[in-house]
């Protein structure tokens, strides 16, 4: 039968082009004219992809949170009155040259004393007794931020520990109140490693949800035209041909359910911001708009990604004619 | 053109469709195939259009075996088969124009054939003021008129008619059998499925006769007008 060969063989040579117009052209055509339809699935797939930017947002402002409270930790060494203080700026160089550490601040004994009056300008008695005691009692110190939670047990075993470091100062070092914070620390870390995992788990399992709902609903639209895919068989189109239009609506559910979302959620997280924006560790509105490209773009890719996708398999079942 | 060998289907449910059945169409035949309901006459039609595939013996397009062929080749091969079904399977989301243009779109027909032609044969069916209708805009006649014109806007070398007046008055019934006869005469090859006798007897075609799945007879009749 080499004439049907021949034919399919130019029939797939030429079409490809006009193919992709027309599929198009009837994908939009079939989104207009099932109103009703199209309508129910913008909506689920606008929930889908709303599901799926509140993620985005919510993994945004976790890690912003843990980011701050990892600032409002650090390990602070006191040295002693007549430590030099050449001395304590060596050791600042030290460890600011460890990988782990973020940022070592010096706070010299002058700047410690003037610090304390400040934090007991209302207590006379106490500033009396600094009064009476003649000269500055304090010795200075120096803040260690490491750039992990975690890191703040080695950054403290090699000033206490048996380290060169820990011998070389062991004269000038008064304490360090790495035990003192060690129980927030790891508390902190806990908790820093908690809500990652259970971020990460509620992001995928909702992000799964979604999906499915998304893919059942347009798998639902594709079930009540079944018949109509079989017709088109039938009459000799080939199996992209009838699936086009479908993945075209699917992509076009994707396209105006982004739109929305994308609006809708100036309004939302300007709102979540004036409402709660205090009790969070960022501006969610102005993180969006600022990250609006981003997103837009992600949640778009996700949204025509999901809505062809879920045409092309949900079509497929029906082709077999 | 078309040879069936041997052919026989058994449904998964055990259902007997055909039971080795031996016929051969030759190009520009009418051929009517005629016995009650569950007789097969529809599946015997289902093979030419690979909708069925026999569970025995071999169904022959121009002496090549149909179920030999590709996704594309089948596809390939539809596009050489009108078919007309009882229940008009139109495109209800398209107008009489739009259903009409999909199967030449299928074919791979160009905008400008589409837009020259799909005019003619909707003149050439009576729809010429139908042409932005839907089909439930569309009477019984209409749709079954338009679902001809859709079947025969490619030329197709065959015509497959499976019941197409069951679900028609008798002024319909009539419109619709000349027009298969004009058809006919312009050299494509009709098969028509009915279990009407008047319809048979309208019809000067080869008349093939079924019942539980055997093919019971196959001879010539003459034509009387309905």
């Amino acid at each position: 039968m080499e004439t049907i060969k021949s034919l399919a063989l130019r029939y797939n040579q030429i079409m490809f082009w006009v193919t992709i117009k027309r599929v198009s052209k009837s994908g939009w055509i079939n989104f207009k004219r099932n109103g009703l339809v199209s309508s129910a699935s913008v909506l689920v797939t606008t929930i889908t992809l709303s599901v799926i930017t509140a993620l985005f947002l919510f993994n945004a402002s976790l890690s912003s949170m843990i980011v701050s409270l990892q600032d409002k930790v650090d390990i602070a060494v006191y040295f002693t009155i007549d430590a030099p203080e050449e001395k304590i700026l060596a050791l600042k160089d030290t460890l600011q040259n460890i990988p782990e550490v973020k940022s070592v601040e010096y706070v010299s004994a002058d700047e410690e004393v003037l610090a304390f009056r400040d934090r007991h300008a209302d207590d006379y008695l106490t500033l009396q007794a600094l009064d009476e005691l003649g000269g500055n009692p304090f010795g200075g110190s120096i803040r260690i931020k490491a750039k992990d939670s975690a890191q703040y047990e080695s950054i403290a075993s090699l000033l206490e520990g048996d380290s060169q470091v820990a011998r070389d100062n062991s004269q000038i070092i008064e304490r360090i109140n790495f035990a003192q914070n060690k129980v927030v620390i790891e508390r902190l870390n806990m908790l820093i490693d908690g809500s990652r995992k259970a971020g990460g788990a509620t992001t995928l399992i909702l992000a799964i949800i979604s999906i499915i709902i998304m893919y059942t609903t347009v798998r639902l639209t594709i079930y009540m035209s079944r018949e109509e895919i079989g017709v088109m068989r039938l009459v000799g189109a080939s199996s992209s041909y009838v699936r086009g239009p479908f993945v075209v609506e699917g992509m076009l559910y994707g396209f105006f359910a982004w739109l929305i979302t994308l609006l809708m959620f100036l309004p939302i997280t300007y709102i979540i911001t004036r409402q709660i924006g205090s009790l969070m560790s960022m501006n969610l509105y102005q993180y969006y708009v600022s990250h609006l490209f981003s997103i837009g773009s992600l949640v778009l890719l996700v949204g025509l990604v999901l809505g062809a996708l879920s045409s092309f398999l949900a079509a497929r079942r029906y082709l077999n004619v | 053109m078309i040879q069936f060998v041997n052919v026989s289907k058994v449904f998964p449910n055990g259902a007997i469709g055909i039971e080795h059945a031996n016929l051969g169409i030759e190009k520009g035949e009418f051929v009517t195939v005629v016995g009650p309901s569950g007789a097969g006459k529809t599946t015997l039609t289902r093979f030419i259009s690979g909708e069925e595939s026999p569970t025995e013996g071999t169904v022959l397009y121009d002496n090549v075996d149909i179920q030999s062929f590709s996704g594309a080749e089948l596809t390939a091969l539809r596009r050489r088969i009108g078919t007309v079904f009882q229940d008009f399977r139109l495109l209800p989301n398209k107008t009489a124009y739009e259903n009409i243009a999909f199967a030449m779109e299928a074919a791979g027909k160009s905008d400008e054939e589409i837009i020259s032609d799909v005019p003619h044969v909707l003149q050439l069916v009576d729809l010429q003021d139908r042409m932005y209708h839907f089909p439930n805009q569309l009477s019984g006649g209409e749709k079954q008129r338009l679902a001809i014109a859709r079947a025969i806007i490619n030329q197709p070398e065959i015509l497959i008619a499976d019941e197409p007046t069951g679900n028609l008055d008798h002024a319909n019934t009539a419109e619709v059998i000349h027009i298969l006869k004009k058809i006919n005469d312009l050299g494509t090859t009709v098969i028509l499925t009915t279990h009407d006798r008047q319809v048979m007897d309208a019809i000067p075609s080869r008349v093939v006769t079924m019942e539980r799945g055997l093919i019971v007879g196959d001879d010539k009749k003459p034509s009387i007008k309905v």
